[in-house]
This record gives structure tokens, C-alpha cells and sequence, in this order.
């Protein structure tokens, strides 16, 4: 393995260890994503019937709401005992940091998804499973864009007094783009006539929202942490 | 006296001089090419003849349409001084970031604020969600997020400014993109160089007006943020003492 994955390895490595000990972000953000599902169903239903077209706003709202959640907490071990100034000072590439820590945000999510695909398929009577590979590639394209830029995001606020307040500040407006894909990808799937060329589209719109983004993210990374 | 002398023996104030001169001799120019430009649009705007469908109202749009431009062209401004500072760490590029970023909101506003007033005598409802008016919007948030980040970021938050800025001014191709898939009721931007000459020049004027005023604007606030920059220094050497 390549010097620069087996950073990113040991990274993930550590912290999935870590959350395999106490699992305190699984549970807190599965917990509240569930509960953010079960807050929009009593919004959205209506006697007994799911508004029309809701579903798939509030599947990307309850990812985009519970990954803040996670990412706001994604360098908050770090943050500890001055670890990510020893992290930063290992003799390692920076990016590889950075690729570890996004991995295990992004396997957080997962896990997140996979539970409120089913809860919102159930609670909204969303025909989600209809297109399952199509629903998934938006799903990972999606949060792929929009943990690239809250990683980044989440370790350069690391430092600042205010970055619980500052974090959503930033995050949402710059990922916008990702949820309007999202929401539009998924609504075109889940439409009573779904528009399949319309959902390829916005995923090749996330994708290369991805390729741009996820760039960015590991070119900027050393020059914003370095004091 | 000697506080002086210390700060001027700092490197990297050699470098900021070089800078104030050309801003200072910059800025009564452009100020004078813009006043004279804004001075007669009006009488332009108003020799320029009617537009059949929509008359009177559609000479807002010899103001709304500037501003935007105005506007992308500060943005495009905050994100290259943000790269040039991120990676060359040079502070006259953070100043010019923070100014582009301040212009970008004031003309902004202007837009959003035009766009409505045209709007509901053209479309008849002060606002749509159609997809200049979401980006308009997107846009506008990012930079007041840019501002706050600034304001409250505490310590350091130059540097993730500057991270910021650039993830500004990549976000404008997929805002337009998105945007854009959703219908629109809005103008093509084709209908701009298609436009008659009757239309063209008074637009072109207050274009060219525009963009000046940001020019001019944008080298006298970044120069404000120069003199503020090196008060500190000062104070600093004076306590140093």
C-alpha cells in the first residue's frame, strides 16, 4: 500500500476503533436523524397521507441536518490534548489526514442513510426502492460532495471559538448545489412517471460537482491548517 | 518616533508601500471616471427609447443588469486574492479578498433589491423562485457567510477566509448549472448581446459605470484595510517598547 492510503488507513483506523469503544456518534447522530424524520412526518402527513413530492426533500435535509451533526464533531477528538497539532506534526502528507477523516465520516453516514431510507420509504410511502442502484449512486455521490466540503470545513473551524455556530454557517450555503442535485435526482425517480434521463443527469452534475469539490478540498487542506 | 521606525523596518511593509501608492494614485482616477460615467447614465437611460411590452419600467434593467456583473466581478476577485493568499500567504491579497468580499454583498443587494421592483410590473408578483433569482440568492448567502466567518471566526480566520473564497467562486458554475435546469422565467443571458443599439449603449454605459465604481471601491476600502493593518503594527511596536 502506497505511503499516502496507508495514512489515510491508519487514520480511519483510529477512529473507527475509537467509535467502536463507546459508539457515541453512531448512536447520537442515528438517534437524531431518526428523530429529524419523525419531526418533518408530523409536518407532512396529513390524514394519513404523505404530501405530495415531500419525500425527497426530506431525505437530503435529514442527511444534510445529521451530517453536520457528525461533522461537527469529526476533529472534536483532536481537539483534545492538543492531538491535531501532534497529528499535523507526524512526518505524513496532509491530505492523507484529511482522506482518513473524510472516510470515516462518510462511513458514518452510510450507516445514517441506510437507516432513514427505510424510515422515510415507510413513513412517506416513497416507492425508494424502485431504482435501488440509481437511488444509491445519487446517495454516495451526494454525500460524498457534501462531507468533502464539511470535513474541510469542520478542520479548518477546529480552532475557533464560535465553529458549532460557524459550522452550518458555512456548510450549507457552499453545498446548496448538492442538496438542489439531490432533492431533484431523487424527486425525478420518485415522480409518479419517473424521468430516468433527468436522474442521470443530476448525477452526472454530482459527480462532477465531486471531482471539483473533493480537488479543492485536498488542495487547500495543507495551507489552511498551517499556522 | 521610534515606533515608526520599527514598524517600517518589517518586511512585509515594504511590500504593502508599493501597493498604497498604486491604490492612492488609482483611486481619484477611477473615482473620476466613475462619477462622470454615473453622472450622465441618467440622461443616456433616459434619451433611450421605450420597450414595447414593458415601457417605462424596463430601464431598471440598465441599472439591475450592471450590478450583477459588478457583483461576478468581485467574486471573482475575492476567490483569486483568497488562492493568491492561501498559498503565497501574501496580506495585500487578504485585503483585496476582504474588500472584493464587502462589494460583493453592496452589489448583491442592489440586484436583489432592483429585481424585485422590475419584477412585479413585469411578471406581476415581487418575487419567483426561478433560477438567476435562487442563484442570486445562494450567492448572496455564501458571502454574508464569508463576512461572518470573518467577524466571528476570531484568530486566524483570515486563513479560512481565504479557504472559503475560493469554495465561493467554485460554487457559481454548478449554481448556474442547477439553477438553471429548473424552469426559468427570466431573460436569456442571449438577449443581452443581441440587444438593439437604442438599448445597447445606455446599457453599456452604466456597465462600464459600474464596474468602475467597484474598481474604485475595491482599491480604496483594501487600502483602508492597509492603514488598519499597520495601526496595529504600530500600536504593537508601541507596547513592545
Amino acid at each position: 500500500m502506497s505511503g499516502f492510503l496507508k495514512v489515510a488507513w491508519l487514520v480511519l483506523r483510529k477512529d473507527l476503533r475509537v467509535e467502536s469503544r463507546n459508539r457515541e456518534m453512531l448512536f447520537t447522530t442515528l438517534f437524531f436523524a431518526v428523530s429529524c424524520v419523525l419531526v418533518f412526518s408530523f409536518g407532512f402527513v396529513r390524514g394519513g397521507q404523505a404530501v405530495e413530492g415531500a419525500a425527497s426533500g426530506i431525505l437530503w435535509i435529514t442527511i444534510a441536518f445529521s451530517g453536520t451533526l457528525a461533522l461537527g464533531r469529526a476533529f472534536e477528538r483532536e481537539r483534545n490534548h492538543d492531538a491535531l497539532r501532534g497529528l499535523l506534526l507526524a512526518p505524513v502528507d496532509r491530505p492523507a489526514i484529511y482522506l482518513g477523516k473524510l472516510l470515516g465520516i462518510l462511513l458514518l453516514l452510510a450507516v445514517v442513510e441506510a437507516v432513514v431510507v427505510v424510515l422515510v420509504a415507510f413513513l412517506f410511502r416513497a416507492p425508494l426502492f424502485q431504482y435501488v442502484w440509481r437511488l444509491l449512486t445519487l446517495l454516495t455521490l451526494g454525500t460524498i460532495g457534501f462531507a468533502s466540503v464539511g470535513t474541510l470545513f469542520s478542520a479548518m473551524l477546529v480552532r475557533t471559538t464560535n465553529r458549532a455556530v460557524l459550522l452550518p454557517v458555512l456548510l450549507y450555503p457552499v453545498t446548496i448545489p448538492v442538496l438542489i442535485m439531490g432533492v431533484s435526482g431523487t424527486a425525478a425517480l420518485l415522480q409518479p412517471e419517473p424521468d430516468l434521463a433527468m436522474a442521470r443527469l443530476w448525477i452526472g452534475l454530482l459527480f462532477s460537482f465531486d471531482a471539483v469539490f473533493l480537488t479543492l478540498a485536498f488542495w487547500t487542506f495543507e495551507p489552511v491548517m498551517t499556522e | 518616533m521610534r515606533a515608526i521606525e520599527t514598524s517600517e523596518n518589517m518586511p512585509e511593509n515594504s511590500e504593502g508601500r508599493g501597493q498604497l501608492s498604486m491604490s492612492k494614485r488609482l483611486f481619484p482616477v477611477l473615482t473620476v471616471v466613475s462619477l462622470f460615467l454615473f453622472v450622465t447614465a441618467p440622461i443616456i437611460i433616459v434619451r433611450a427609447p421605450y420597450e414595447s411590452t414593458m415601457g417605462l419600467v424596463q430601464k431598471i434593467f440598465y441599472f439591475h443588469f450592471p450590478s450583477w456583473m459588478a457583483m461576478f466581478l468581485a467574486i471573482f476577485i475575492l476567490g483569486v486574492a483568497s488562492g493568491i493568499y492561501l498559498f503565497r500567504r501574501t496580506p495585500a491579497a487578504d485585503r483585496l479578498a476582504v474588500a472584493a468580499a464587502e462589494l460583493a454583498v453592496i452589489f448583491g443587494l442592489m440586484g436583489l433589491i432592483t429585481g424585485p421592483l422590475w419584477g412585479v410590473k413585469a411578471w406581476g408578483v415581487w418575487w419567483q423562485w426561478d433560477a438567476r433569482l435562487t442563484m442570486a440568492v445562494i450567492l448572496e448567502l455564501i458571502l454574508v457567510a464569508y463576512l461572518l466567518l470573518r467577524q466571528y471566526g476570531g484568530a486566524g480566520s483570515e486563513r479560512l477566509a481565504a479557504g472559503l473564497g475560493i469554495f465561493a467562486m467554485a460554487n457559481v458554475p454548478f449554481l448556474y448549472v442547477s439553477t438553471e435546469m429548473w424552469r426559468t422565467v427570466h431573460p436569456r443571458t442571449s438577449v443581452v448581446p443581441t440587444l438593439p443599439v437604442e438599448f445597447g449603449i445606455p446599457l453599456w454605459w452604466s456597465f462600464a459605470g459600474f464596474i468602475v465604481l467597484c474598481l474604485a471601491l475595491l482599491s480604496v476600502r483594501s487600502r483602508l484595510e492597509e492603514q488598519r493593518a499597520t495601526l496595529e503594527r504600530l500600536y504593537l511596536a508601541l507596547e513592545e517598547e
